[in-house]
This record gives structure tokens, sequence and C-alpha cells, in this order.
């Protein structure tokens, strides 16, 4: 058996006796060990794999299995699973063992989901490229000539293990584009629910007003099943919502007809590759084409989203991350005779976080440091209101989505970009950072490939709490594209 | 603005992150260059904005003010780096 099944496929085939979890986790164990040249799982985890697959196996004999039952998914290194190797891809977190499950896994994992293992990222999602991972960066399984190219970040790790078909499915976090700028270098699809729409327990934080997890898959459909079973209120995490879920796969009609797309003109910016530019085009044509009007918006600030983004999220991982000390879990340096409490910290900081964390970190430290704190910080917070401001006049207008490009260009080659200016990697974000300052909702679809082959995609924004009419435009996008292209295999 | 070696040894203390002398001027290049692009925010209006604190309007719940967890000091410790007789050990603090 090959592990090229799609969730929703899966499902259907595992509740009919067609195949079973164990033999489906088998082919999944088998492609990730021929994958390492990915280097997309960083933790291997088969014999909790195994004895999942077997339970599952147990339950869908007994005919009630939810949707994620027997389905095996790959989960990113930011979540913690009950001792399973949990580092965020940072040396300052080597041997963590965490003592409890994130809310996220173990509803999925409730939900009969089989973890194959953990996936790598960037060093506590702070990265475009996944190559400031402890781990060395995961690698684009898309290949058009001799180059390694990125598979994107921070959720690189999950990107190229659904797209090389390791795994049906993975969990990825979002702070400014970390599941939709993977999804589009890799061609997969990934959706960042609306801030609260999924808890945040136990998910390792970066930047917790803007952090939020969501799933990554191959098609709408398993995105659809995925986030259902994610989402949700929990009393773990005061920022979550109490709302109910509505059922994400139901949404998927297909019908758009009177819907309005908007267009928003700041986002055709300078540096737009000419291929994503004429896709965007053709996917507003798309939409058309199903009955929806397309216009033409305004986002004015969106030019200072990424500037607002980078005073905020550093402000807030400063103060997330002042929590690795040395003291209570992680690395502790070596101390030298006559070192005392603030050595170790100093020592223990330097040793185990890698060189962008430290500037993020520094970052923060400043912006929130007396004397700037006003005139970087709290500017940085008077302008994401307007940002969101912006997006709530949009959709007050009557706007239902928005349509953009996920990503300026296609996916780039590992240590080309931001080894100089880390501000060259930051640029890679500018469509995807608006909504997370804004709380959006945002999916990515893959809609083709560019001149040389390699795999781009769009993003439709939707409204507070509007996934499911969100993800039913994405399925109309998917339809109309026809996205069917793999990488061919080469590792 | 940009960022000197001075401001720079002086965030790096207070981040506790230590930072090798000669490492402080690369360093301090590219937080001016990460500072530089803060800077574009100065040609917004915020007048009469208030800074953003709730990403969603919402009330923050409240639970009842009663204890539901505890006695896991195994599962506290679990993961320190140096645990000894039940408590985290740490470099002397007092002399």
């Amino acid at each position: 058996m090959s592990a090229t099944w799609t969730i929703s496929a899966a499902r259907d085939a595992l509740r009919k006796g067609e195949i079973s979890a164990t033999d489906l986790t088998m082919s999944c164990l088998t492609a990730i060990d021929a994958g390492d040249a990915l280097n997309a799982f960083v933790h291997k985890t088969p014999e909790l794999a195994l004895a999942q697959a077997r339970a599952a196996d147990a339950r869908l004999k007994g005919g009630d299995a939810p949707s994620l039952c027997g389905i095996p998914l790959g989960i990113k290194d930011l979540f913690c699973i009950k001792d399973v190797p949990t580092q965020a891809a940072s040396n300052i977190l080597r041997g963590f063992r965490p003592q409890y499950d994130s809310t996220v896994t173990s509803k999925l994992f409730d939900a009969g989901a089989v973890c194959l293992g953990k996936l790598n990222m960037d060093e506590f999602a702070m990265g475009s490229s996944n190559e400031s991972s402890c781990y060395g960066p995961a690698v684009n399984p898309w290949k058009v000539d001799a180059r390694r190219l990125t598979p994107g970040g921070s959720s690189g790790g999950s990107a190229a293990a659904v797209a090389a078909d390791l795994c049906l499915g993975a969990t990825g976090t979002d702070t400014g584009g970390s599941i939709r700028q993977p999804a589009a270098y890799c061609g997969i699809t990934g959706i960042k629910p609306t801030y609260g729409r999924v808890s945040r327990y136990g998910i390792i934080a970066y930047a917790s007003s803007l952090d939020q997890a969501g799933p990554m898959t191959k098609s709408v459909r398993d995105a659809a099943i995925m986030l259902g079973a994610m989402a949700g209120h929990d009393p773990k995490d005061s920022t979550s919502a109490d709302i109910p879920v509505p059922d994400f796969e139901a949404a998927l009609t297909g019908d758009i007809r009177g819907k309005k797309i908007g267009i928003p003109r700041e986002y055709r910016m300078d540096g737009l590759s000419g291929d994503i530019a004429a896709l965007w085009d053709k996917g507003a044509d798309m939409l058309r084409a199903a009955g929806a009007e397309v216009v033409d918006i305004s986002l004015p600030h969106t030019k200072y989203a990424l500037p607002t983004y980078y005073i905020i999220a550093p402000a807030e991982a400063s103060s997330n991350l002042a929590r690795y000390d040395g003291v209570r879990y992680g690395h502790r340096a070596a101390l030298s005779a006559g070192d005392g409490i603030t050595e170790m910290y100093e020592k223990t900081r330097a040793e185990g976080f890698g060189p962008e964390t430290q500037r993020r970190i520094m970052v923060g430290t400043y912006v929130l440091s007396a004397g700037f704190y006003d005139a970087y910080y709290n500017r940085a917070r008077r302008v994401r209101a307007l940002i969101k401001r912006d997006f709530e006049a949009a959709f007050a207008a009557g706007v239902d989505c928005i349509l953009a490009p996920a990503t300026p260009t296609a996916a780039f080659g590992l240590g080309e970009q931001g080894t100089a200016d880390p501000v060259e990697m930051y640029l890679n974000d500018v469509f995807t950072i608006t909504l997370n300052l804004a709380g959006l909702p945002g999916v990515c679809v893959p809609m083709g490939l560019d001149s040389k082959g390699l795999p781009l995609g769009l993003q439709l924004i939707g409204r507070a709490w509007g996934e499911a009419d969100l993800l039913n435009h994405a399925y109309v996008l998917e339809k109309s594209a026809g996205f069917v292209a793999k990488a061919e295999k080469w590792w | 603005m940009s960022i000197d070696i001075v401001t720079a040894r002086k965030v790096a203390k207070l981040a506790r992150i230590r930072v090798e002398e000669a490492d402080l001027p690369p360093l301090a290049e590219k937080l001016s260059g990460i500072l530089g692009l803060m800077e574009q925010l100065n040609e917004v209006d915020v007048t009469g904005i208030e800074p953003m604190t709730s990403v969603t309007p919402q009330r923050l719940k409240r639970r009842a003010d009663v204890v539901n967890d505890g006695d896991r000091q195994a599962a506290v410790l679990a993961n320190a780096p140096d645990a000894r007789e039940g408590f985290f050990a740490v470099p002397k603090v007092v002399e």
C-alpha cells in the first residue's frame, strides 16, 4: 500500500473495511524512513503510531468511528505530547519531554488520529525557510534543478511531509504566515483559523496574540475535516472562543453564487513575481465564473503590517521566552567556578537559542525597554488597530472573502536569503502577516506551477469565525484550478 | 535611529543573553537594519487611535477560585536540569 491517500479517501476506505489503520500506518512509517533526505520528521514515534493504529482498528470495527479514526498525521515540534520529545526545533529544549498533552493533539488522538512523529520547523516558529531549526532545514520535495529548495517556514517540515506523502495531514501553527507560506511553497492546502478558534494550550508560545494552530493537508476537504477535530473552546486557554464549531465539511457545497470577492489593490506591490500576478488574475476569473462578483477594495495600511508585526511579535517573544532560564526544563550551560545565577542565565540562553531567536528576543527587549515602549510598542499596537479596521471596513461593505497572493515568489533555494540582512527573509511574509494582526482566518490553496515547474498558491482571507464560508470559497478555487501535480520523487 | 554597540550590549544584558565583545558590532548592525524597517511606522497618523489590547473583542472567562490541580511534584521536576530533594537547584544566589 502507498501513503498517497487523502484523509477523506482513507476515512471512507477505513470505514468500509477496505484498508486497515495498521496497514495505512505501516505504509506511512515506511515512507518516512525512505524520506530522511527531506529532514521533515525529526522525532519518529513508530511504537506510539502502531499502538494508536491498533486501537483505531478496534474502534473502526465498532462502527461509530469519527472522521480521523485511523488517520496517520505528523505533528509540528511545537505541540507538546506527553513523553514524546518536544523542543520547538531549539537546542534550549533538547531532551525536554512534556508531562502533558497539548489540547490540539489530545483532541486529535481522542478522535482516533495516529501520531507518526514530530515535524521540523524554524526554531520557536521564528522563520520563513526552516533554516533556523536546530535539526537543520527540512527540504522541499519539489526540485527543478541541482538546488535544494526551502519548504518555507516555520511549518516547513509539516508542508514537506504532506507534499511528499509521508503522512496524510499535519498540524501547523501560523503566527505571521507559518502555515500558509510553506503550504504555498510545497503545493498543499493550509488554513490559519480565526484567533481563538483553536486552543493554544500546550503549544510552545512564540507571540501569544498572533499564534494560531491549523491543519496542513492535501485537499480543502481534508482541511475541513481536520480543523473540525482541532477546533473548539478550551477552558485552559482563556483566549479560546466559547462558540459552536460548525461542520466545516458540510459547508463545502461549491456554491458561491452571489458572493462578493475583494481584490486588495495594495497587494499588487513591487517584487511580486509575474507568474503570481497572472495567477491572481486567473483565480479572480475562476471565482467570477463560479458566480461570484469580484470587486476592487483598499486596505490602506497594508504596507505597515510588516513593521508592526516585527515589533509586536518580538515583544511578545521576549516575554514568552524569558521562561527558558536553565532552571525548570531544557538546557543549562556548564558553569565556571564563581559563576552566579546571572551567568547561568546568560550562558544558558546564549548556548541554547539560535541567532534568529536571539535577535528577536533582543529586538523585543529593546522595543519594550524604558524610553522606547511608547515610540515602538505602543505605536505598533495603534497601527495594528488601524490594520484591523481596514479589514472590518471591507467586510462591512459586503465583501465575503478577499483573494490575494500567498507569497511574493515560489520557493527559493536554501541559503539564498536573509544571511546578510534578516529583513530580506521577513519580506516573505508580506502577504500573510496582515491577517494575523487582525486575527482573521486565511487559507492557502495550490493553484498551479510556475514557469520553472514549482507550485504556486493563492490565499483567501475570510471574516472572523467565517472558516466554513472561507473553506467553501477555497473548495471552488481548488475545483477550478484542478491542481494535481506532485513532486517527482528524488529522495 | 540606529543601535550602537553600547545599546546592543545593554539590550543583550537586559535579555540575559551573553554576547562576546567581538560579536557586538555585527549584532548592532543587524538590529539596526530591523529597526530601520520599524521606522516606517512614523509615517502613520495614529492620532486618537487606542492601542489594540485584544484581538477579538471578548470578556476573558472567569472560573471559581478553587484549587483544581496540584500534587504533581514529580512531573513538575521531571525535566529540571538539576533537581534535588524535591526542589529546583540553582547556583548560590545569597552569600
